[in-house]
């Protein structure tokens, strides 16, 4: 089983077997998405066609009309970024300060709280969106109907899924940072200390440069995360769509090889954005 | 004065969080249980009553959707962590140096595309103009095209596929952290295989295993898209249904009582794996 | 004199809880003095530590640097650094910034620091390093560079929270003499704790014993050795063979004891000193026994042992031995004067009475 312990040389043969069939499985969908978004043929599948870049770049006269010429899914795709950005910002602002307070000090009920900050993990996506559309929207309507109040922030739309997705990113962005800031050695603070540093310099100067690659990925995957969300999105989501409900939307309808664009476009971008917070980790370390 | 300093940076950092917490987690939920509990008599009358619940267990199709979908998602995780196991084994055990690193990235990629589009590559596979008809006919072993979308096995192929990932990277680091020395001891006091496996590499991997399970079973439960796309005609998920009652019929109190059975059920779950398990849920998520 | 001395503390105490991990302490180190705290873990030399760097406040007590009152300032702004026991050098910064970072913080030009930052960095013997990172040094290398970042400052007091625990054997040999070369060249005073012996005997000008929170014993290695103060003291430096029995007289500072099988035995009365009728434990070091054969004095006292088993180890060779129950040690000598001794036989062991001290029995 590990090095040491002699195989038989069918069972390895077998075990490499299924790690390839693994690694099959896990890469034929996306690789038939990404080679679908070059096949020129009005729907996405064999025979193959010809390679074309008209779903990216087809601008409708011809019957087509790819991605950026598409109205719809850029200012779809707009949306999600705006969304993720915000998304970002606060769950790994929370973050670090949850991390903080449950690596660094001491209070009372801390135990208690701590598995209140994991308790999104556990909350479906679902409940989630709907939790906080039946208690915000519904407060919404509430206020307009008994005073006429109107608080649109709380009807379905951009806040509302930012709010909703901040609820489980920001668990996910304390873990990370968290887990990173237990393995900083308290005596570096303390060095810095005793080298003339004041207890906000020693932060600043030794630190949050430790923690700097956690919040990097923290970042990352926040963005990832928000981008990709379905279903505490689908709840919450007003007149502006994000791009992956205007992508459900789409589906529905029917695909097209359009959609396999924006996959594509989507799968490079992420994997950009893994790449170049990975790459900035081993740099550092 | 310094546990005035102290005093104060504790409130500084237990604001933001407490604001996060209870804003977005507890006080949401806490209405969901109370709308759960209205019946509306008509537009602008609300009274208290359990009608809601009444509802979910005198329709059948509510409940039994309910059952299936709890009895589906355990069987998802079940299949994901045989599944993942041993590759996570490889990799942290096997693998070295370069594929090592290069094996661990690939079981990332799929987590680089959204639910939606892993789900519609395995649209495009698997539908009956998908690849696997066409390949199935161009081979002669195919008369005409088949469907192999729209059934439950297709919804399963799609939610082990989702899972993978959740599975596969806590095992590979509790896996990692295991002393070989221990699997050799197994065997040098004459353990077989199974023996070595049951005894000591599954009890050591526990909390990953933990862990995964409960991403896992919360995405499966949870997910909505999967079996919406790929899924026939009966094979409905619970999601759905909460889906439907707030976003089409606009039936809140009755969307919210489902929304309150699927969490019970979730957390009754998660609850009893843990039991059973003997982990915390700090230990194993934190 | 208060004027001379770098660093004093007078009735310092610390309590957690019940425990007092500091006890009273007080303590006087001159300037450019190596001064070491010898002590068992748990003994509270690093709490001690940590009231002198500012880390930890006294409940009782004063610390004072160069005549200062030390006691409110903060760490960040006490004349003092300290040389962790893990180094806690930085490790997002180069060796430069590590060495520069102090400097910084007072504000120090850059050009300046740079310049301050090379010349330390040639006089720890890792010239050119600046731009190296922390962990691709080699153990001894680092333990210099944390010195460097601290005595770039030119500190009135340099604390040492046992930096050479986590090197290996020859490493540690080699830095203790390096350590002390370097605290000469610098004329820096340091305050050194540590729980081995060796290092504290080796490199120190001035040993203080702590057990319990308290100071046993103060002293220069060569007196601690020679002169303990307490039983606690003879027995945590250096090897010791311990008898136990009862004093029966003391003549011109000379006590006698009975042992327990009714042999009498003699040593210098310590200054902590037991009274007559009361039990006594009589120390006496390996290399102050001398076996029979040689030239046994007739002032010398002598025991009846019989032969364990003999301990091979070049220069520290010796034999086991057991003599009323007790098991003593005594040094073989290499130079081919030893006898051969077999398991079971017996010997006459015999000693100076003036190098063997007897303490009251229990005391450690």
């Amino acid at each position: 089983m590990i090095r040491s312990v002699p195989r038989s040389r069918l069972f390895d043969a077998l075990y490499l077997t299924y790690l390839v069939a693994f690694f099959v499985y896990l890469a034929l969908p996306l690789l038939v998405t990404a080679v679908f978004a070059f096949n020129d043929a009005p729907f996405p599948s064999l025979p193959w066609k010809g390679f074309t870049l008209d779903w990216y770049f087809a601008d409708g006269s011809g019957g087509r009309t790819g991605l950026f010429h598409d109205d719809t899914l850029l200012s779809a795709l707009w949306v999600s970024a705006q969304i993720a950005f915000w998304v970002t910002l606060c769950s790994v602002a929370l973050g670090c300060a949850n991390a903080v307070l449950f690596e660094r000090l001491e209070f009372r009920g801390k135990e208690l709280l701590y598995l209140l900050m994991l308790l999104p993990l556990v909350i479906p996506g679902v409940i989630l969106g709907v939790s906080i559309l039946v208690f915000y929207s519904g407060m919404a309507n509430d206020l307009s109907r008994s005073w006429g109040i109107e608080l649109d922030v709380f009807r379905p739309g951009m806040t509302l899924v930012v709010m909703g997705q901040v609820t489980f990113i920001t668990t996910l962005a304390t873990l990370v940072i968290a887990s990173r800031l237990r393995k900083f050695d308290r005596q570096l603070e303390e060095a810095a200390l005793n080298l003339g540093a004041t207890p906000v310099v020693a932060w600043f100067t030794v630190t949050l440069p430790w923690l700097m690659p956690s919040i990097l990925g923290a970042a990352a995957m926040a963005f990832l995360m928000s981008f990709e969300n379905f279903n505490t999105t689908v709840m919450l989501t007003g007149s502006d769509t994000p791009l992956t409900v205007a992508l459900f939307n789409r589906l529905r309808e029917g695909s097209t090889p359009v959609l396999n664009a924006v996959a594509l476009f989507l799968m490079v971008a992420s994997a950009l954005l893994a790449l170049l917070v990975t790459r900035g980790d081993t740099r550092k370390s | 004065m310094r546990s005035s300093a102290g005093r104060l940076s504790l409130w500084l950092l237990l604001t933001p969080f407490l604001l996060w917490i209870v804003l977005l987690v507890l006080l949401p939920h806490l209405q969901m249980l109370r709308v759960s509990f209205q019946v509306r008599e008509s537009w602008d009358t609300l009274d208290w009553g359990l009608q809601q619940y009444q509802n979910f267990f005198s329709e059948s199709y509510y409940w039994r959707t309910f059952v299936r979908t709890g009895v589906m998602s355990l069987f998802t995780t079940f299949l994901t962590l045989v599944i993942a196991f041993p590759i996570a084994w490889y990799i942290a055990k096997l693998a070295r140096g370069r594929s090592k690193g290069l094996l661990f990235l690939a079981c990332l990629i799929p987590f680089w595309a959204s639910e939606l589009v892993r789900t519609y590559g395995w649209m495009i596979l698997l539908r009956e103009s998908g690849v696997f008809s066409t390949w199935l006919q161009a081979l002669g072993w195919a008369d005409g095209p088949v469907e192999m979308l729209y059934n439950d096995v297709a919804v399963i192929i799609g939610l082990v596929y989702n899972g993978l990932l959740f599975m596969v990277v806590p095992l590979v680091t509790t896996l990692e952290g295991m002393d070989e020395n221990l699997v050799e001891a197994g065997y040098d006091l004459g353990g077989g295989h199974f023996t070595v496996l049951r005894e000591i590499v599954v009890p050591w991997a526990m909390p990953g295993i933990v862990s995964g399970c409960i991403v896992v079973f919360m995405l499966t439960l949870g997910s909505y898209l999967t079996p919406i796309l790929m899924g026939g005609k009966d094979s409905a998920w619970f999601t759905q249904q909460i889906f439907t009652q707030f976003i089409t019929r606009f039936n809140w109190e009755q969307g919210a009582a489902l929304g309150v059975l699927l969490l019970v059920l979730s957390s009754f779950i998660v609850w009893i794996g843990l039991r059973v398990t003997g982990q915390s849920l700090r230990k194993v998520m934190g | 004199m208060a004027s001379e001395s770098d660093l004093s503390c007078s009735g310092l105490v610390r309590r957690f809880g019940d425990n007092a991990a500091v006890d009273h302490v007080s303590l006087n180190v001159p300037a450019g003095t190596f001064f070491s705290i010898l002590g068992p873990s748990g003994c509270g030399k690093t709490t001690l530590l940590r009231l002198l760097a500012g880390f930890d406040r006294p409940d009782e007590g004063e610390i004072r640097i160069r005549g200062q009152r030390m006691n409110e300032v903060p760490p960040n702004r006490r004349p003092v650094n300290m040389v962790f026991q893990h180094l806690a050098l930085f490790p997002t910064m180069s060796v430069g910034d590590n060495i520069a970072y102090g400097l910084k913080r007072r504000g120090v030009p850059a050009a300046e620091r740079q310049k301050r930052v090379a010349r330390v960095l040639e006089q720890v013997g890792l010239p050119g390093t600046e731009n190296r990172n922390p962990q691709q040094l080699s153990g001894g290398q680092r333990q210099r560079v944390a010195l460097a970042r601290c005595l770039v400052l030119e500190p009135t007091l340099l604390l040492l929270d046992e930096p050479l625990g986590a090197l290996d054997l020859k490493l540690r040999e080699q830095m203790k003499v390096e350590l002390k070369h370097l605290q000469k060249a610098f004329g820096t005073t340091f305050v050194y704790i540590t729980h081995d012996q060796s290092e504290a005997m080796v490199m120190s000008d001035q040993v203080a014993v702590m057990k319990n929170g308290r100071f046993d014993q103060v002293a220069p290695p060569e007196e601690l050795y020679r002169e303990p103060a307490t039983p606690f003291v003879a027995g945590f430096v250096g090897d010791n063979n311990r008898l136990a029995g009862e004093l029966i007289s003391v003549r011109e500072g000379l006590a006698e004891v009975r042992l327990d099988d009714g042999g009498l035995v003699r040593g210098r009365m310590a200054s902590q000193a037991p009274a007559v009728g009361e039990r006594a434990e009589l120390f006496v070091r390996p290399e102050s026994l001398v076996l029979a054969g040689e030239a046994l004095k007739p002032d010398f006292s002598t025991v009846q042992a019989s032969v364990d088993t003999t301990l091979f180890d070049g220069a520290n060779s010796r034999v086991e031995v057991t003599s009323s129950g007790q098991t003593l040690f005594a040094r073989l000598p290499q130079d081919g004067s030893a006898p051969g001794l077999s398991e079971g036989a017996t010997l006459q062991l015999g000693w100076d009475p003036m190098l063997a001290r007897v303490f009251p029995a229990g005391g450690a």
